[in-house]
């Protein structure tokens, strides 16, 4: 048995909606019954991912960042999709300890702790075109009796 | 959270959205509140800089009670801070720290450039 379910935020890229979306996507995941460090992983990763496009996506405008959530079975996958300027070189992005943007005093910690904390990490990039990110996060060991009954 | 204010040490020297502020001799106590990211960690960094620079800070010490989310913003903060009173010969302690702070602390690699105390009180014992 499959239990999908999905959701789409879009919003803009302001500052204070940092907390706004890894707060959504943590109550999102809520259905999963994740444990108190899953979801701080989860908050961790969304953070990231959506100050990345308000920092380095639309450096000096306001644009819509499209945030979508699906659980499948026991795992989350959130999609975070920009079209900002967009990433050069994603492998070099991706090193960490490597930022952009030194003088607002980015860490270069960001995919780090997108990968360190999410079970898989893509990123998606066009120069210009703006750039998807999409983590994955499984929640839990498999429910044994709920998949048998199922069956 | 002002612990400190039974023994007379109760001075707030700053405040902002995401922290107050208090100076004790040439230290610099940073209260956190709420949640540490990139939107929070702006005002934080200017209001400790100014301070920083008004009362001749060496060491900074940031307590965590009153603060269980940290992102990469947060090690961006105290990386700065760091790097502004190293070349005084001060240093950064980190306190109160709860488990999902600690782990960014430890992925971070953050802990081989501070210290972490239980407390604040202890954290000033080991700084001054």
């Amino acid at each position: 048995m499959n239990d999908t379910n999905e959701m789409v935020l879009e919003f803009e890229s302001k500052s204070q909606n940092e907390s706004f979306a890894r707060t959504v996507v943590a109550a999102f995941a809520a259905q999963l019954d994740p444990t108190i460090e899953e979801l701080s992983d989860i908050k961790t990763a969304v953070s990231e991912a959506v100050t990345n496009s308000i920092i380095h996506g639309y450096v000096d405008c306001v644009g819509i960042i499209r945030m979508h959530c699906k659980v499948c079975n026991n795992e989350l996958t959130v999609e975070i999709r920009d079209t900002g300027v967009g990433i050069e070189n994603i492998q070099k992005a991706m090193e960490p300890l490597y930022t952009t943007r030194p003088e607002l005093e980015r860490s270069g910690m960001g995919f780090s702790f997108m990968e360190a904390f999410m079970d898989k990490l893509e990123v998606e990039s066009t120069p210009s075109m703006g750039t998807l990110v999409r983590m994955k996060k499984r929640i839990g060991k498999p429910n044994v009796l709920k998949d048998q009954r199922a069956i | 959270m002002y612990n400190l204010r039974k023994q007379g040490r109760n001075k707030v020297d700053g405040k902002v959205a995401g922290a107050s502020f208090e100076t004790q001799k040439r230290c610099l106590i940073i209260y956190l509140k709420g949640e540490l990211d990139h939107h929070n960690a702006i005002q934080i960094r200017e209001e400790a800089d100014k301070l920083v620079e008004k009362n001749h800070i060496k060491h900074i010490i940031f307590d965590f009670s009153d603060t269980d989310f940290m992102d990469s913003a947060g090690i961006g903060v105290i990386m700065g801070r760091y790097k502004k009173v190293i070349f005084i010969g001060g240093k950064i302690a980190v306190t109160n720290v709860k488990s999902s702070v600690d782990r960014i602390f430890r992925i971070s690699g953050l802990y081989k450039i501070i210290e972490k105390h239980d407390t604040v009180d202890a954290a000033m014992k080991s700084l001054i």
